[in-house]
């Protein structure tokens, strides 16, 4: 045995102590299924053995699935997904019986988990079936079920157990949204039974005097009534009116997850528990053959660790940064100090006035004061946070920095004089980096005497919650530099994705035809409502119209401006549509949420309160209406043709940025995995032939690329031809 | 090809579906029996007369489970060689029972029929046989399951119906069925509900409120505002299937939606022969029938689309049709119905309807011919067509002409 073990104490009691070799965390493998069930039953026959405790050797007890189990299941289809999970119920209802006789329900052995740590997933299922949970008062460990974010459900009993164990309404925040608590948290809920000192005594003392009647589940007792009633009982029939509605609601019914889980937990219920286990495996083996799992699963939960890990990082010694400039104190500036110095990197933040520096420095205040608020944040913390930020207009106080962001006003010739400015202060090998979103890069480095160590890092509003960084190299940019970007988004905790230079990058070139699509639309009549809501029934977080309103109507109205006068005859004639309708707007003061005006009215406090009457006014809407999925069609495609044209081009060097990255940077329609994997799933055939179609019907802007022609003709998929794997090839 | 004819129908009056009502003391059982031996003396039917009781019910559970229409045959005085078959397509439940008795008819499949329906709301909760369509997220789910209510709603904001628009249209119903009383127009079809020894319990409709106007009913909140906008947030599923609307605009409440009653109606069917042989003279004919399935989101929306299905049928348009009834359910479909086809409403529920005098489920399909019939009959008109939304997105139709 290699990553379960098990010790048999004189005491009579069987310590199994999972401990997978190599890995910081548990996760369980085939093998280790395997080890922990030639254990239980070795224990199982084991006269001498009078109860069995299950832990770990780590800190933590295990992190969840490994998900090349999955994949291996999948690889022989629906039925080897089934009978593998099947396999695991197996398992986890042998640790669950215990040996107990099926008629009487007596004569078996007591089977208590020991969480010294974290216990996710599988790491939570496996200590469910047994019949008493214990966790060390742990604070930092997190328990839970966090399947449904990566698109799948608990599926190895989780499910099933969970709502039996707390009712539907009880178990919903743990399976629905995979609320995470803490140890004491967990015990409240009634997810673990108990928070112990030394959990592993606690949990030897108690297996030792366990009576049959503690080691028989609720679930197996005749008298078993569900928590909340089950889905024909008054109150739970409104419970699953109610459970549906809301998913539905929430999800706008573009994640198969939700609605699998609540059929198992649906149809569970109103059979014998291993009946619902079977159904459990049944829904879970749909969800887990449907592309948008695997989707989700490899660019949500795989690339995204990916590339946090520094896939696409060139070699370089370590680049981590100590002392970091930002030289601007606004918004960016402010947020950027703020995510530094919570990663525990010292910030010089400077800005023209030192009131300006000061007011940058207590964005981050406001911030912890929040949290405090919220027991998020301790006050030593506030205070060791705040210690690390100093505001300034002294440049001199760049003089050992080894980066430098800069978050100044977006102009060229400010820029150039502040590189110049600083670059004569910084030390010789300091990296300088801006965070311009419209400028290129390669212009901004003429201004530098250190091109190859000039950059940009790209940050999203609000920088806090953004979890995208995009990095940009310059022509002239060289290894050290992106290093150094990259280990700098490490420290703080973000997801880096590495482009090359071009006009909007790579996020904000697909983000600006999508809202320009939307706003075109209307200018064509389509009604605006059928538009914005079209994007969220795509699992958009939000609709075009709302999103121009959100990040403002004259930033829009810049753009276009900016990218006109740049373009000159090259500025696409069909345009015009859309120009039109913003500049209008602008004119008309409708500056967006900010001036609670924009496509929506807004009430004084900012909340959305309709569509603008106005609006339909002067844009009536046509008598003849699109169909849904046109109007779906024309916003998916004005996203991923720049994505592929992004690839077709060069500045996205790896499909699994661009898909990372269109989730994490614009909340590109998450349960497809981004951009490339829902062509894939879409298949490049069908692709090709809807852009003819629309690019016959609205313009040349929905062109086929020649990419997606050849891959088509061929027959190819973006991940077969551009993944990892045929990258290694 | 046979002929079907309606030679009788009657009906209950309708109490209120709650625990004061008159009627809550009355079993289902009780209640339909007395419509069967009601027929069964007006008609002098003896022995082996019909060929089954086909018997609708929306809430096939507890006292009304079991079929309910053997059940009823048992206790009712008709022999037990005729059989019974309940049958459940909800609010047309009724009608379907009627139009399967005539077709069973025109196909030669017997001579006769009763047919007709039976809901006692304060005995049996609406909902309480359960419903997957409300909870199995197979269907739940990837159908857009909403309450009627919000249904009726969804129709009033994607046809343009006002607040006042659905309560003027109530006002109506009251006034016309307090007259419609008052003139004793249902006489000829209202069978008194009595005890075991004979006693009257119930002999007119309970539910009315006469002397409802704009201001009583201007009062009265929206009912499903709050299922619909705050928990748990039915609208936004609504907007799934409807993304072109923005917002729900919520105008139904108890006082413009049809009330929950008790109540039951039976319709005898027979072939000429039929008739003949026991002397009967048909009333009327059933010319066409028709039933339709519809986005079972808006859901109520069927009696369109049955009525234009029951017109083909027929071979007639929608101007050779005399006098309407639509089921009340809830004012908004109504509305849609006569906004569909430019009917005029002094053509349609001339004597109220179900927003007034209540909707007993499972009876009202058969109540409204019988209503039909009675006053095409007091006005000498010769065709009518009768129609009901049903849940889940279905609706169905009948056209009869007076002989």
């Amino acid at each position: 045995m290699t990553e379960f073990t098990m010790e048999k104490g004189a005491d009579g009691v069987a310590v199994i102590t999972w401990d997978v070799p190599g890995k910081s965390m548990n996760v369980l493998s085939m093998d280790g299924a395997n080890e922990l069930d030639a254990a239980v039953t070795d224990a199982l026959a084991d006269e001498a053995v009078k109860g069995i405790v299950i832990t770990s050797g780590k800190d933590t007890f295990a992190a969840g699935m490994d998900l090349n189990v999955l994949a291996g299941f999948k690889e022989q289809g629906a039925e080897g997904v089934f009978e593998g999970v099947m396999s695991l119920h197996h398992l986890l209802r042998k640790i669950e019986r215990a040996g107990m006789d099926a008629k009487t329900n007596k004569g078996g052995k007591p089977i208590a988990s020991v969480l010294p740590g974290t216990a996710l997933g599988i790491g939570l299922e496996l200590p469910l079936s047994t019949h008493r949970i214990f966790a060390a008062d742990n604070p930092k460990a997190k328990i839970g079920l966090p399947e449904i974010q990566v698109g799948i459900f608990p599926g190895s009993g989780g499910t099933t157990r969970l709502v039996r164990k707390l009712g539907v309404m009880g178990a919903s925040p743990f399976l629905l949204q995979a609320k995470l608590s803490d140890p004491k948290a967990a015990a409240k809920a009634g997810i673990i039974d108990e928070v112990a000192e030394d959990p592993l005594a606690a949990a030897k003392e108690w297996v030792l005097n366990a009576k049959d009647a503690d080691i028989l589940k609720p679930w197996d007792a005749k008298s078993y009534k569900v928590p909340g009633g089950a889905p024909y009982h008054p109150a739970g029939f409104n419970t699953m009116v109610g459970a549906n509605a809301m998913i539905m609601g929430n999800t706008w019914g573009a994640y198969p997850a939700p609605k699998a889980m609540l059929s198992a937990v649906y149809e569970g219920l109103m059979v014998p528990f291993d009946t619902a286990l079977k159904i459990e495996a049944r829904w879970f083996t749909n969800v887990i053959m449907n592309p948008s799992s695997g989707n989700m699963i490899r660019s949500l939960f795989l690339n995204k660790e990916a590339l946090e890990k520094g896939a696409n990082r060139p070699e370089a010694p370590d680049q981590t940064v100590k002392k970091l400039g930002v030289l601007g104190a606004g918004m960016m500036g402010a947020g950027i100090a703020l995510v530094s110095a919570e990663a525990g990197i010292e910030v010089v933040l400077i800005d023209q006035s030192q009131e300006a520096a000061e007011r940058g420095k207590a964005y981050s205040e406001s911030y912890l004061d929040k949290g405090i608020k919220r027991g998020k944040v301790t006050a030593e913390k506030k205070e060791k946070m705040l210690s690390l930020i100093t505001p300034t207009t002294d440049y001199a106080a760049l003089s050992d920095v080894d980066l430098i962001i800069e978050a100044v006003f977006e102009d060229q010739g400010v820029k150039a004089e502040i590189t110049k400015a600083v670059e004569a202060v910084i030390p010789e090998d300091a990296i300088f980096a801006s965070n311009t979103s419209t400028l290129p890069i390669t212009g901004l480095a003429k201004a530098s005497s250190r091109p190859e160590q000039f950059i940009g890092i790209h940050f999203f509003s609000p920088v806090e919650k953004m979890l995208l960084v995009e990095i940009i190299k310059g022509k002239e940019t060289g290894d050290r530099a992106v290093a150094k970007a990259l280990d700098y988004v490490r420290q703080i905790r973000k997801t880096p994705i590495v482009v090359n230079d071009a006009r909007f990058f790579y996020a904000n070139r697909c983000i600006i035809p999508y809202l320009n699509e939307g706003a075109r639309m209307v200018s064509e009549g389509v009604n605006p409502v059928l538009v914005d809501n079209a994007a969220r029934l795509l699992g958009m977080p939000v609709g075009p119209l709302q999103l121009i309103d959100e990040t403002s109507i004259d930033l829009a109205v810049k753009i276009a401006t900016a990218t006109k006068e740049a373009m000159g005859d090259a500025y696409p004639a069909d345009a015009k549509g859309t120009d039109e309708l913003m500049f209008w707007l602008f004119e008309e003061g409708r500056k967006g949420r900010k001036a609670n005006a924009g496509f929506y009215d807004y009430d004084e406090k900012g909340k959305r309160t309709g569509m603008w009457p106005g609006l339909e006014a002067k844009y009536p809407h046509a008598a003849e209406q699109p169909e849904l999925v046109e109007v779906q069609h024309r916003l998916m495609f004005a996203q991923v043709l720049e994505a592929v044209r992004a690839l077709e081009e060069g500045v996205l060097e790896d499909i699994r940025e661009g898909d990372v990255g269109a989730i994490l940077g614009w909340g590109f329609a998450p349960w497809s995995g981004g951009p490339f994997s829902w062509l894939d799933m879409l298949g490049a055939a069908y692709a090709a032939d809807r852009c003819d179609h629309l690019s016959a019907t609205y313009g040349e802007r929905f062109a086929c690329p020649a990419l997606l022609w050849e891959m088509a003709e061929k027959g190819q998929t973006f991940y077969k031809r551009f993944g990892p794997e045929a990258k290694a090839a | 090809m046979t002929e079907a004819y309606i030679y009788d129908a009657v009906r209950s009056p309708r109490g209120k579906g709650r625990k004061d009502g008159s009627l809550h003391e009355v079993t289902s059982v009780a209640l339909g029996s007395q419509m069967l031996n009601a027929i069964r003396e007006r008609s002098g039917l003896d022995g082996h007369a019909v060929e089954d009781v086909i018997w609708g019910n929306a809430t096939q559970a507890f006292e009304q489970g079991g079929c309910l229409a053997r059940t009823t045959v048992l206790a009712s005085e008709l022999d037990e060689r005729i059989p019974g078959l309940s049958i459940n397509r909800f609010c047309a439940s009724g009608m379907e029972a009627v139009n399967l008795a005539a077709n069973q008819v025109k196909g030669g499949a017997g001579e006769a029929y009763i047919a007709g329906g039976v809901e006692c709301m304060s005995r049996v909760a609406m909902g309480s046989d359960g419903a997957a369509v409300a909870v199995d997220p197979t269907v739940a789910m990837d159908h857009y399951f909403v309450p009627q209510g919000i249904s009726a709603d969804i129709i009033a904001t994607e046809y343009g119906f006002s607040r006042d628009d659905v309560d003027s249209f109530a006002v109506e119903s009251q006034n016309r069925a307090a007259a419609a009383w008052e003139d004793k127009r249902f006489d000829k079809s209202i069978v008194t509900i009595r005890d075991v020894n004979g006693l009257p319990i119930l002999a007119h409709d309970e539910y009315m409120r006469p002397g409802t106007d704009m201001q009583t009913l201007g009062g009265l909140k929206p009912a499903f505002k709050d299922l619909g906008e705050a928990m748990p947030g039915f609208d936004n599923v609504a907007k799934l299937k409807y993304p072109h609307l923005e917002a729900i605009n919520h105008v139904h409440h108890a006082g413009n939606s049809s009330g929950i009653v008790d109540g039951s109606a039976a319709v005898l069917i027979g072939s000429k022969e039929f008739g003949e042989k026991y002397g009967l003279k048909p009333r009327a004919r059933i010319r066409a029938t028709a039933k339709i399935g519809t986005d079972p989101t808006i859901m109520l929306t069927g009696p369109v689309p049955a009525t234009e299905r029951v017109l083909k049928a027929a071979g007639m348009e929608i101007g050779d049709i005399d006098l309407f009834e639509v089921n009340e359910a809830f004012s908004s479909v109504v509305l849609r119905f006569m906004q569909a086809f430019d009917v005029d409403h002094s053509k349609l529920n001339v004597n109220g309807g179900a927003i007034a005098m209540g909707h007993p489920l499972g009876a009202s399909g058969a109540i409204i011919i019988g209503t039909l019939l009675d006053e095409m009959e007091r006005q000498g008109k010769s065709t009518g067509l009768a129609t009901l939304c049903v849940a889940s997105g279905m609706g169905a139709a009948t056209v009869i002409e007076l002989v």
